[in-house]
């Protein structure tokens, strides 16, 4: 007999095989092809930045948890997929140590202060992105590589390669818009340029940061994902339809929908953010419905900052905003309950 | 009736089945104990009037105890012997029950057989499943007499028998549907004589295809159909198998017959079958032993009172990598501490779980992930009546639910962050009830 040995437990009895390792680790694992993609990109500096950043990340939430006496939770996989998130957001030339301030900025005042993985009401991720983007903003903005065998923008037009397709898609738009007839002819002319090259935007042989450029590595992450149960489909679909859908309708420069839905979706940090940010579930609500609301509201704030706002990109602003309204969501959101009394007809 | 029309319900969670360990295992009749130890609290209500003292013969099927008030059910000795003590001892629900402990004597039993019996009536089965004191054998153990007695007013018009067996491992209502098949159906007709009703279903999970296919024949020329039903964790529950079969929604905080219906288990209609034509009483039932860390898995025929130790030992003994045992189903089942614990009325299964099942899980962080909520077959939100209730705001938790929950466990099944939350759950209902009878006193006090 055993009988001493019993364990003790409030039912059920015993559990499935999913843990957050297990999800997190996951996680991790669909994001390597796609930084082996940007070491093919952008060559070393992409595969060093992003490096540092996961480096910096586990030895903040260690250092961290030692000092708060907690069991260390770098095993969880949560603090590499910070860092590696992080990285992905950054331009592939900045300096070594923005990275390394990012990171540990993250998980500090992203997560740990909040009391772990869990309880933080932001992405940690885009909290240190944040802090980087007020803090060194040149750094931030300007540091960008051509991708191997191409140009920045991924237009080979005289004067418009060294920017990103979105800042040139930005700037030209407001040519177009102030209506001088000679730059008119020009912009117009780099607008449709890049809307010619949505397959490039879509493989991700285009400038960017480091593990934004290509929508299909996304995808087929997310898609996996999806298929594991650990991302609901329902927040990237609503989120890239209402920023695509927004776009095309308000982004040309020919009046109400004259805009281009394909570059929309797959310009930017769009796909990233779609897939590997807006989705975490710590920060974004635990009802279906909820969800959509969630996503459908940073795809409006996304394409607003897009076409309106001071910034190229407004995907990481987005979803920080939309991360603020989660609580909000949830309760209000709630499903009935099963044979909850109907109204009277 | 369209021809992909599926049985099922909304949430839910499919763990592996595991009843190939024991569901090719014919009904096997273990000897009876030398020592029974019979709790007089082996069902939901009052506990039973003892009517015996120590010194007193007893005979097998003798009523020992007697039900006090409505809702409460008979006891019956389940071996021939003498009444030693009268002691309060564990039982295998982790409560403590006065317990009649009988000693065996060589007498030699009487068995009890099948009678022709005409011209039932409704009273006759109802007052006889009462004084054979049946009550819920699926685990819930509610007495019997008392859900076919429908207040004034309700009307039943459907009754459902529930053979999802949804938890895994267990094949004792499996091996009843194809073994004792026409006495099952006897049964059931029973039943349907007890309720006055038209409408009869027999739900049964399309994991055990020859028990579909075994009972629709047998009931070809009965007014019962038969419904193969989606297999998902927890189909057998009362308000997910009638919502599969009639698509009605038993209202929040009511009962299943205010949409007119009776859920009865297989179990109890075998046992009703027993009581009236063999004149039976409750003395034994069928039950699974099973789980990898079982030797031989069996489906018994076992004594009320017979200690699961004995019972384990009969089934060739634990495992050494032995964790866990359990009564009942891993997904609702009571985890004993205790091998002496009896056999009891609610005991559909006993288990044991080595180490590649269960574990002692470490409570994590809620991540928000939302997998309580999809898999919540009542449209709760698990994970926010843990949070409300580990801060002690108890309204909040009636608000999210709680007293809706049916603690079927499929929430805490697939928490990666392994919380306990059916656990918190009943934390919060037991609070809710307890700040209920509270304001309930204070409001007395005060008219007084």
């Amino acid at each position: 007999m055993v009988d001493n040995k019993l364990i003790i437990s409030s039912s059920p009895q015993w559990r499935d095989n999913e843990s957050i390792p297990k999800i997190m680790w996951t996680v991790n694992a669909t994001l390597v092809p796609i930084w082996a993609f940007s070491i093919y990109l952008y060559g070393f500096p992409a595969f060093w930045i992003t490096f540092l950043a996961i480096i910096s990340a586990i030895i903040t939430e260690h250092i961290i948890t030692k000092l708060l006496h907690k069991p260390s939770t770098i095993s969880d996989g949560s603090a590499v997929v910070t860092g590696i998130l992080l990285a992905f957001n950054l331009p592939p030339d900045v300096p070594f140590w923005i990275p390394i301030i990012g990171s540990f900025v993250a998980i500090a005042i992203g997560k740990q202060i909040f009391g772990g993985l869990g309880n933080n009401p932001l992405n940690p991720a885009l909290v240190g992105r944040a802090f980087l983007m007020a803090s060194w903003p040149v750094e931030m903005t300007s540091k960008w590589l051509a991708p191997h065998g191409g140009t920045l923008s991924g237009l080979t037009l005289q004067g418009f390669t060294g920017a990103t397709p979105l800042n040139i898609y930005k700037i030209n738009l407001a040519a177009i818009k102030a209506d001088t007839t000679e730059i008119n002819i020009a912009a117009t002319k780099a607008i449709n340029g890049l809307y010619a090259n949505w397959q490039k935007l879509f493989i991700g042989n285009i400038g960017g940061c480091i593990g934004e450029t290509s929508a299909l590595l996304i995808l087929l992450g997310g898609l996996f994902l999806i298929y594991k149960k650990y991302i609901d489909w329902r927040v990237p679909f609503t989120y890239i339809l209402t920023v695509g859908f927004l776009g095309w309708m308000f982004g040309g420069y020919q009046g109400l929908f004259s805009g281009n839905f394909l570059f929309h979706i797959f310009s930017g940090g769009l796909f990233l953010g779609a897939f590997y940010m807006l989705t975490d579930m710590v920060t974004s609500p635990i009802t279906k419905k909820g969800r959509i609301i969630f996503a459908a509201g940073a795809g409006v704030i996304a394409i607003t900052i897009r076409l309106a706002g001071g910034y190229p990109e407004g995907v990481s602003y987005s979803i920080l905003l939309m991360n603020l309204v989660v609580p909000l969501i949830d309760r209000y959101v709630k499903p009935t309950k099963f044979g909850e009394v109907k109204n009277e007809k | 009736m369209a021809l992909f029309k599926k049985y099922t319900f909304k949430g839910g969670v499919h763990p592996d089945d595991r009843k190939n360990l024991s569901s090719g295992q014919a009904i096997e009749i273990m000897p009876p104990p030398k020592i029974a130890y019979i709790p007089v609290q082996q069902h939901i209500g009052a506990p039973a009037t003892i009517l015996v003292k120590p010194g007193d013969e007893v005979k097998k099927g003798q009523l020992i105890a007697q039900a006090s008030g409505f809702v409460s059910a008979n006891i019956h000795s389940s071996i021939n012997g003498i009444v030693k003590k009268i002691e309060n001892l564990n039982t295998p629900i982790g409560r403590k029950s006065q317990t009649i402990i009988i000693e065996r004597n060589d007498e030699s039993e009487t068995d009890f057989d099948e009678q022709h019996i005409e011209n039932l009536d409704k009273k006759y089965i109802i007052e006889k499943i009462k004084e054979a004191g049946i009550v819920g054998l699926g685990g819930a153990t509610f007495p019997t007499h008392v859900k076919l007695s429908p207040p004034p007013g309700k009307s039943i018009d459907t009754l459902i028998i529930n053979g999802a067996e949804c938890e895994p491992y267990l094949t004792c209502d499996y091996r009843i549907m194809i073994e004792k098949t026409e006495d099952f159906l006897k049964g059931v007709m029973l039943l349907k004589t007890a309720l006055e009703v038209d409408n009869v279903y027999i739900g049964i999970e399309k994991n055990k295809p020859d028990a579909i296919h075994k009972l629709t024949e047998a009931t070809a020329n009965l007014p019962i159909k038969v419904i193969g039903l989606e297999v998902k964790y927890p189909q057998g529950a009362e308000k997910q198998l009638i919502y599969a079969i009639l698509k009605k929604e038993v209202p929040s905080g009511g009962l299943p017959l205010d949409v007119g219906v009776v859920v009865q288990n297989v179990g109890t209609a075998y046992a009703i079958y027993e009581a009236i034509y063999k004149n039976k009483n409750l003395y034994e039932r069928v039950l699974t032993v099973s789980g990898e860390g079982i030797k031989n898995p069996k489906n018994l025929l076992v004594r009320i009172g017979t200690p699961i130790a004995e019972v384990i030992e009969y089934c060739g003994g634990l495992k050494d990598d032995t964790i866990k045992v359990i009564n009942g189903g891993p997904m609702m089942g009571i985890a004993i501490f205790d091998l002496n614990v009896p056999v009891i009325k609610g005991t559909s299964g006993i288990l044991a779980l080595t180490k590649e099942q269960t574990a002692i899980y470490e409570e994590h962080n809620c991540i928000s992930c939302g997998r309580c909520v999809d898999v919540c077959p009542m449209n709760l939100v698990p994970t926010m009546i843990m949070k409300n209730i580990k801060k002690d705001f108890t309204e909040e938790t009636e608000k999210y639910g709680a007293m809706d929950c049916i603690e079927c466990g499929s929430c805490a099944y697939v928490c990666p962050a392994k919380i306990n939350l059916v656990h918190y759950i009943r934390l919060a209902k037991s609070t809710i009830i307890a700040n209920r009878r509270k304001a309930q006193q204070t409001k007395g006090a005060s008219n007084g």
